[in-house]
């Protein structure tokens, strides 16, 4: 148990350098800096105006349809990972299951691909 | 306190504490920031229990897919936060009510887990201790579980004809690309050249 | 190879599907009407193997997954109901301008999922049946994308039906922990278990049933089934309200009998209870209704009561009475929807109980065929619904749950009432309303067949039907 996390160790020092060092910068710049915060100061710059609208413009429903087909291959990848692992030990049969999902996965490509779900027009 | 003990701390409580902004946080963007924070510490979690491959999962996936996706839908409504967020102390008691009741539940099964360790029966593919994770994974899902293997490729293609069919719309008016007829023009159907007289103009 | 063989009617669907999504999509939107044809061509394919292939219990995938009499006979019915669904949708679906290939490819892939559910013999294989059918099953209720009930009735389903998902895993998991399988012999095997382990697995038995509840739209799980029935398009309401309450309830039932035997006692007060409120509130609430299709909702409430109240038993008789039931609401509510996809005025379909005003006069034929359906549903003598609950009753009174029977007998009684007055209506009320004649012969042959299913004429078949729910109902025991 131990052992195999030893692996990960350099991440866990990584991730504790990283901690420490980014609230170093952001601590130093809070409790260092000179800061005379005014109403002018701290609102936004636009051309000299106030702000029309919302800085956040709505997003196209199409974003979505291109997620979420990103999600369904993204997950047939990580079949594929134990997959690409183990299959020297997996034989035919293992390698003929395999291929019959990413058929399965080629029927929905095809699919999408013909029905124009992957033009952005 | 050794190492381990240390991280998983670090590691719980950042999710606890990012669970708890992602449906505090006033803005819907900073709840999915939040939520990929808990993500992460959930992964850190996985990897101290020894499930390394479903620590590796939940960044690839979770992280870089679904939590792109909550952020494009997140973008994609159009709320006014100000109104969203005045629901918030009506559904409070019940909320509450409810996260007590699953509260109450996780205590009495982790109750049961530690007054008697020895009747949590023994996990129906003991996997072989000279493996990796992913071996192990490997070395089942796709041979003795090839039923459940093969429905959850169904259950993508459902989701795939799903998506396509709720959100796709043909626009017009628009010029799509067709290469095959863009490949077919010739100088003939393509140009047409005018003899232009001299001081004339088109 | 005998795996194989063993799913071969799953995998004739499966790779049917997949053929027809391609066809589809090379082909277009005009070729729904050929979809459909070929996806009823699947089913009668399916079933004929399924018939071939005979009824002694197989295993196969290291058990995950059986074939026995019980599945043939549920399978049986789903194919049915799913055949009934798909011949009602022809005009409906064209009118509205959502005969889009896609929606044969779904209905056989949900059947798919239910079929796999009927013979999940895993909790693994149990989920993911259940949500490959669920997945299908929420696209298609928020088909009509352009309507706001059809998108409204969708993301219900999907996000109540989402959160039973999630009760049910968490069941699921509770149950993996304590008895270290997923496999329903294991689990079985694995018996009570002692003291503080035993109140974990109830723990878990009882997220399962929850999730089952909300599959069969039992109470207190049932808020979904009201706006689902009205908001979907009303051809793919007549598929929500036969095929998947069976599947579902295929579902409930193999997995309490086969996975629970020595929890049984405990079981049964949850199942009773989920029985005795289902009857109840589908008998009352249904008063109130004036959309027919909400009606059928509640009516679909109060007869998943009654039928659970045949599990309640955890007899072999009260399983009998639970698959007599099912396949003979399968039919009436077929039939039902199959007039209510009839009920035409000059401005479009009609969805309003009064409009059925004096349909003797207008339309004599239809009114027969709803006036029968009508009676059956109520449960008057000599018609089909009333052997149905003859046989459930009959097992709850054996089982000595007589209470049970007297709440079944008062609430059928006050269901009545809403049936009648609507058989009241067609007969003795003036005509308010034109309905214009059929045009779709699919709706025509349903209302005909099932009607005269239902008809007295089903004492002829009532027998084979009893005898083929007996021995599936012993081949779980």
């Amino acid at each position: 148990m131990e052992t195999f996390l030893l692996d990960y160790l350099p991440i866990l020092i990584f991730l504790g350098v990283a901690i420490a060092f980014s609230v170093v910068f952001v601590g130093a710049a809070w409790f260092l800096a000179e800061q005379h915060p005014d109403s002018e100061k701290v609102s936004a710059y636009e051309s000299g105006f106030e702000a029309f609208t919302d800085s956040r413009g709505q997003f196209d429903v199409r974003f979505y349809l291109v997620a979420i087909l990103f999600i369904i291959f993204d997950l047939e990848v990580a079949f594929l990972f134990p997959w690409a692992v183990s299959l020297g030990d997996l034989g035919m049969f293992g390698w003929w299951s395999m291929m019959i999902f990413l058929g399965v996965l080629t029927i929905g490509f095809v699919y999408e691909w013909k029905k124009g779900a992957l033009e952005w027009e | 306190m050794s190492l381990t003990a240390l991280a998983f701390y670090l590691f719980a409580s950042i999710t606890v504490f990012s669970g708890f902004m992602v449906i505090a946080s006033k803005n819907p963007v900073h709840s999915v920031l939040f939520l990929i924070l808990a993500f992460f510490n959930a992964s850190g979690l996985f990897l101290l229990l020894g499930a390394e491959f479903l620590a590796m999962l939940l960044i690839i996936i979770y992280v870089g897919a679904v939590a792109v996706l909550f952020l494009f839908v997140v973008m994609m409504l159009d709320i006014n936060y100000t109104e969203m967020r005045e629901g918030f102390l009506q559904y409070l008691p019940i909320g509450a009510l409810i996260g007590l009741i699953v509260l109450v539940e996780l205590i009495m099964v982790v109750g049961v887990w530690q007054v008697a360790p020895e009747i949590i029966g023994t996990p129906a593919v003991a996997a072989a201790p000279d493996l990796t994770n992913t071996e192990a994974l490997g070395a089942v899902l796709y041979t003795q579980y090839i039923y459940a293997f093969q429905a959850a490729g169904i259950v993508l293609l459902i989701a795939m004809i799903g998506a396509i069919v709720l959100t796709l719309r043909t626009r017009e008016g628009v010029k799509r690309q067709n290469i095959s007829q863009q490949n077919r023009r010739t100088p003939q159907t393509a140009i047409e050249i005018k003899k232009v007289k001299v001081g004339e103009g088109l | 190879m005998s795996d194989v063989l063993t799913v071969l009617p799953e995998l004739i669907l499966a790779v049917g599907a997949m053929g027809l999504l391609m066809i589809g999509v090379f082909s277009g939107d005009k070729s729904y009407g050929l979809l459909k044809w070929l996806a009823s061509g699947l089913f009668a394919v399916a079933f004929l193997v399924m018939i071939g292939s005979g009824a002694e219990q197989k295993l196969a995938f290291g058990g995950m997954f059986v074939t026995d009499a019980f599945a043939l006979f549920m399978k049986s019915v789903v194919l049915t109901g799913a055949v009934f669904a798909l011949g009602l949708s022809g005009q409906f679906m064209r009118e509205r301008g959502i005969a889009r290939f896609e929606y044969p490819v779904l209905v056989v892939l949900a059947v798919l999922g239910m079929m796999m559910m009927v013979s999940a013999n895993d909790m693994l294989a149990l989920y993911i049946g259940l949500e490959l059918q669920s997945l299908a099953l929420y696209v298609l209720a928020a088909f009509n994308r352009d309507k706001l009930r059809s998108t409204e009735a969708g993301l219900k389903y999907f996000v109540l039906g989402a959160l039973s998902s999630g009760m049910m895993l968490y069941g699921i998991s509770l149950i993996y922990g304590f008895t270290g399988s997923t496999s329903f012999a294991e689990i079985a095997a694995y018996g009570i278990g002692s003291g503080t382990n035993g109140l974990g697995l109830l723990f878990g038995l009882v997220f399962l049933i929850s999730g089952f509840a909300f599959k069969v739209s039992a109470v207190p799980f049932h808020m979904w089934a009201p706006d689902v029935y009205e908001g979907a398009p009303t051809p793919i309401t007549v598929f929500f309200g036969t095929a998947p309450k069976v599947a579902a309830m295929a579902l409930f039932v193999r997995a309490l009998i086969v996975s629970f035997p020595d929890l049984t006692q405990q079981w049964q007060q949850v199942v009773v209870f989920l029985s005795v409120a289902s009857m109840i509130l589908g008998a009352f609430a249904g008063l109130m209704q004036t959309n027919i299709k909400r009606l059928m909702a509640y009516s679909s409430i109060a007869h998943m009561g009654f039928a659970l109240a045949g599990l309640a038993t955890g007899t072999v008789d009260g399983v009998q009475g639970v698959l007599v039931y099912m396949a003979i609401y399968m039919l009436m509510t077929a039939g039902t929807f199959a007039v209510i996809l009839g009920m035409r005025r000059k401005d479009g379909l009609t969805e309003d109980i009064s409009d059925l005003a004096g349909l003797a006069k207008t339309r004599p034929a239809l009114a027969a065929i709803m006036a029968t359906l009508m009676f059956s549903l109520a449960g008057i003598p000599l018609l089909a619904g009333f052997f149905a609950k003859l046989y459930v009753f009959m097992a709850v009174v054996e089982a000595g749950m007589y209470w049970l029977a007297v709440v079944g007998f008062v609430t059928s009684t006050v269901a009545a009432v809403y049936y009648l007055r609507i058989v009241k209506l067609m007969y003795f009320d003036e005509p308010n309303e034109n309905i214009e004649p059929l045009k779709d012969r699919g709706i025509a042959y349903v209302g005909f067949v099932t009607a005269a299913l239902n008809s007295p004429l089903h004492l002829l078949l009532i027998w084979p039907l009893t005898l083929a729910a007996g021995l599936a109902a012993q081949s779980l025991f």
